[in-house]
């Protein structure tokens, strides 16, 4: 018996006998022997909870996060502030312990945060509806490619190289096995090139896919991009961060067929990557071939109003192979942090915080470039991200410079070259409303005293860091 | 029309988050302005601007607190009360792994944070990889995939890898009639096409329908074991003879792993690749439908095809000097690629890995024993109180962690459909089981019962099945009208699918 089992000696004498056999051996007597484990299994012995608590809290120990150290990483992933009624919530067992609302009468909560969540997510994004969550921001993106073919099943993507790294990746494995190809659209000035976009565009593409700020952090004017694929029958795709909706206009009034994108700056802490949530919005036509749970309004017998899991013809339990995705488990707890973190940021706090994002990050993109061989990678327009170029040969250097500021506890971003050999010494930085101008003037003395000692090991050709 | 008078959480009618508030209200305070307060249009041009705020609450932090609060007591929950959801393993949430998981060394990492100051994460993540791998029997681990449908995803696009690289195209995935709905819908989006396998008698796969459908142009087949009818399939060998036979993959749905936990392992019973549900038998909570998690293991054959990054182990110093042990490997030519951003859902990883060394290999052993004898229990229970003259098993054996009852004579004999007990026990303070699943089973019930409920909660269960068809056979319509005390009653799914209404109007 461990500590979350309760089967007492008697307890189990009493069940075998009411069961009708001698030992519990017994109930397992119809595997074939052969395929019975003749050992234990090779696992450390169990712990008790205090000395799991202390391992678990050992290995945290060695990691570098975000609460100790000065940290500008992005790159899909942001340091925002979770409010701390977002912890008391997750954490109440009513929303924590349930499974997929499958009886609405006992489901009640679950089911109106989703229909909430659905409305701050077409409020935001502009779009006619939304599903309740899917895993994450690029498989949501992967996940619009798929609508698009069950749509016109044309055979290409056209993707811009601005889209994440990983959203891109995640289209060209989910699409594989459906045999779409992805063609990828080359960047001119750290946008999207809107020629090279028409050019690659034809009749045979499902659809296109672009990032608004996109992986750069430059804000793509999408409309000549929307253009080019309507001219063409294309669905379009646009993966949004959501918190640069709050100053950027919304997809979907620009006209496009899906928005999608990472859900965890609303509300969900970093968590090395997850769990957070993606969202999924398109407009009414496609509906019926939207991916996931949706929760819809209805009426109970007495006319009380109520909300129930709705259009489940599309779904994998009731379509099989005919489904619209094979999506069951999704994000529903992180999608209800997505919504409470919306309603506590309400409708002047959204505004107010994208706008700090662009002052704060035009700030430390000035205060950046001004730092002696770093130079703006490209001159558009961002909200809370920007890429500058540090003057440096190679991503080895770049790496190196990384981990000089590292020593003095400071992450300074991502390094580009990672994804982009076009941009080897190319750094990506993230301004959260977490990172003050005292941080950021950290951040540059830091970097320029590192970028200072590359360049003297350099000239002097003394060992890397 | 309702005969009994409204309960006070019934007479509090829903009101939308979006219906509350007040214009000017907030709870969220920015921080102050310390940079210069440049004008908008010098830092974004006003024609890429959004014109109109989001319509989001306006509504202070006391509200908010209390409208979701309000909101999660019209919910029914696993800690609260029993939760016999067959196929979902609805297991105690240990609120230990809450607090792991909320350290901000694990919450406050970032996932691109070089694998040197993340050495914690990555020894975490491998020690997990080798624990599912001795669990499965399999070698090699991906804790990638997001969830259990993922990790099909994953795996079948490893077969089609696996086949690409021999020079083979095949088009066919075999899945049983018992099947989850997540395999076919798998096949699809994988580009394959489904062949159904059928039952046998036993419940089991019917072996000739097998035989006379793998050939050559078969690329896998999809199997549960114990099967969603909660049995264990004696032919098992046999199957994986035959699938291999013909150069098949064979693929374990580990949706079911609860009922075999160092028992008996699907590599040993002859399966290629695995996908495990932290969600279900690592008990990360199921959050009202998710986060879960489905990594995969793997046999040497189809390792080359993971998903990429892989957690690496590096055996001591680096000869450029780096004393990194653990690292993420990118550099994998045929590798399928990814399946989603970053190193997958590490907070539900924090979770199983904790459960795991809470348990060692005794305690998950303890955890697939007690659930099988818990299942069997209750299913004797059940016999004893004369239940099953009107819900028989669906199939006269020894069960696994979880059995099918079927509701065909209780539907002849009193007009009282599956449905109609399932909204009746909610009457009774219970989680109903799984309704109308698997499909081949008529008026299916599949109750799970899972290892940490105890005799007592299992005998009461019992006794409130008995009781509702009591009620039934003297009073039809009061079952058929249930349930009474629940925040809504029966609602109208019908109406809500013919005109959607899937957003609050503004």
């Amino acid at each position: 018996m461990s500590r979350y089992t309760a089967v007492t000696d008697a307890d189990r004498q009493a069940m075998l006998e009411v069961i009708g056999v001698a030992s519990v051996e017994e109930l397992f007597g119809e595997i074939p022997a052969a395929v019975r484990m003749a050992r234990a299994l090779d696992l450390p012995a169990g712990l008790g909870e205090a000395e799991v608590y202390a391992h678990l809290r050992s290995l945290a120990a060695r990691n570098a996060c975000a609460e100790d150290e000065l940290c500008f990483l992005g790159a899909g992933m942001y340091d925002h502030y979770v409010p701390a009624l977002i912890d008391m919530l997750l954490g109440r067992s009513e929303f924590l312990t349930p499974y997929t609302p499958y009886q609405p009468e006992i489901s009640q909560g679950g089911l109106q945060v989703m229909f909430e969540y659905q409305t701050a997510i077409c409020e935001l994004t502009a779009m006619d509806v939304s599903n309740a969550s899917v895993y994450e921001g690029p498989s949501a993106l992967a996940a619009a490619g798929y609508l698009a073919k069950l749509t016109n099943g044309r055979p290409r993507f056209v993707v811009s190289r601005a889209v994440h790294p990983h959203a891109r990746e995640t289209l060209v494995t989910l699409s594989a096995g459906y045999g779409t190809t992805v063609e990828e659209v080359a960047l001119s000035g750290g946008v999207t090139d809107a020629a090279a976009w028409a050019r690659a565009i034809d009749d045979d593409v499902a659809a296109v896919f672009v990032a608004q700020p996109n992986f750069l952090g430059a804000v793509e004017d999408l409309a000549p991009l929307i253009a080019a694929a309507r001219a063409h029958g294309a669905l379009v795709v646009v993966s949004a961060d959501p918190l640069s909706l709050g100053i950027l206009e919304p997809p979907g009034a620009l006209g496009v067929d899906v928005c999608v994108g990472e859900g965890q700056t609303l509300g969900n802490r970093l968590d090395f990557g997850g769990p957070s949530f993606g969202f999924f919005a398109t407009r009414d036509e496609h509906v019926r071939r939207m991916p996931g749970r949706i929760a819809g309004e209805t009426r109970d017998v007495d006319g009380r109003r109520g909300f129930v899991l709705t259009l489940q013809t599309r779904e994998q339990h009731i379509r099989r192979e005919k489904a619209t995705s094979n999506i069951c488990t999704a994000q529903a707890l992180n999608a209800l942090a997505g919504v409470v973190y919306l309603s506590w940021l309400g409708r002047r706090g959204l505004v107010e915080l994208a706008e700090l994002l662009v002052r704060r990050s035009a700030f430390a993109r000035e205060a950046l470039v001004a730092i002696d061989g770093v130079s703006a990678l490209h001159e558009q327009p961002v909200v809370r991200e920007f890429a500058v170029s540090l003057g440096l040969p190679d991503l080895a250097s770049v790496r190196r410079v990384i981990a000089r500021c590292a020593a003095e506890r400071v992450t300074p971003g991502y390094a580009l070259g990672r994804d982009y050999p076009e941009y080897a010494d190319g750094l990506l930085v993230a301004i959260t409303e977490q990172r003050s101008r005292e941080d950021i003037d950290r951040l540059v003395e830091v970097l320029g005293r590192a970028l200072a000692a590359e360049r003297a090991a350099a000239a002097t050709g003394g060992a890397p860091a | 029309m309702s005969v009994t008078p409204e309960t006070a959480m019934q007479r509090e009618r829903a009101v939308t988050i979006f219906e509350k508030g007040q214009a000017g209200r907030r709870a969220y305070q920015p921080p102050p302005l310390d940079v210069p307060e440049r004008p908008l249009d010098e830092l974004i041009p006003a024609r890429l601007r959004r014109s109109e705020p989001a319509r989001l609450p306006e509504i202070s932090e006391p509200e908010l607190v209390r409208h979701y609060v309000r909101l999660s007591r019209r919910n029914f929950d696993l800690d609260s009360g029993f939760y016999p959801l067959g196929s979902c393993t609805m297991k105690h949430n240990p609120r230990l792994h809450e607090r792991v998981a909320a350290l901000p060394g694990h919450a406050r990492l970032h996932p691109l944070t070089e694998p040197a100051r993340a050495q914690g994460a990555l020894a975490l993540m491998w020690g997990l990889e080798r624990a599912l791998s001795e669990i499965a029997g399999l070698p090699h681990v991906s804790l990638q995939p997001s969830a259990g449908s993922h990790g099909e995803l994953a795996g079948v696009l490893l077969t089609r890898a696996y086949h690409a690289d021999r020079g083979e195209q095949r088009h066919k995935v075999l899945t049983p009639d018992t099947a989850h709905g997540t395999n076919p819908a798998t096949v699809t989006m994988a580009g394959y096409e489904v062949v159904k396998v059928g039952t046998d008698a036993q419940g089991g796969v019917d072996i000739d329908d097998l035989r006379a459908k793998a050939d050559g142009d078969v690329a896998c087949l999809m199997l549960t074991n114990p099967n969603t009818l909660g049995l264990f399939d004696t032919n098992i060998e046999e199957i994986a003879r035959i699938v291999h036979g013909v150069g098949g993959i064979v693929y374990y749905d580990g949706a079911n792993l609860n009922a075999v936990m160092g028992i008996s392992r699907p590599g040993d019973m002859g399966f290629d690749i695995v996908h495990f549900n932290l969600h279900k038998s690592f008990t990360q909570p199921h959050g009202g439908g998710g986060p879960g998690s489905g990594p995969i293991a793997v046999s040497a054959e189809l390792e080359p095809y993971l998903p990429r990054p892989v957690i690496v182990r590096r055996g001591g110093a680096q000869g450029n000097g780096s004393t990194v042990e653990f690292d993420l490997d990118h550099d994998r030519p045929r590798s399928i690629g990814r399946l989603r951003g970053f190193q997958g859902n590490y907070g539900c990883f924090v979770r199983a890995y904790a459960y795991i060394c809470s348990l060692g290999a005794a305690g998950l052993r303890d955890v697939s024993e007690t659930a099988v004898l818990n299942a069997n229990y209750l299913l004797a229970r059940l016999r004893a109180l004369g239940v099953c003259e009107l819900l028989p098993p669906a199939y006269d054996r020894l069960c696994m962690h979880e059995f099918v009852l079927s509701g065909a004579p209780m539907k002849r004999e009193l007009g009282i459909r599956t449905l109609d007990l399932a909204k009746r026990l909610l009457d009774y303070g219970y989680h109903p089981p799984t309704v109308y699943f698997p499909l081949l089973v008529e008026e299916a019930l599949l109750v799970e019962p899972t290892e940490t409920e105890t005799k007592q909660t299992l005998d009461e269960f019992a006794a409130a099945v008995a009781e509702i068809l009591r009620e039934a056979r003297e009073d039809p319509e009061l079952v058929r009208n249930a349930p009474y005390s629940t925040p809504v009653r029966r609602l109208d799914e019908a109406g809500a699918a013919k005109h959607p209404l899937l957003r609050q109007p503004l």
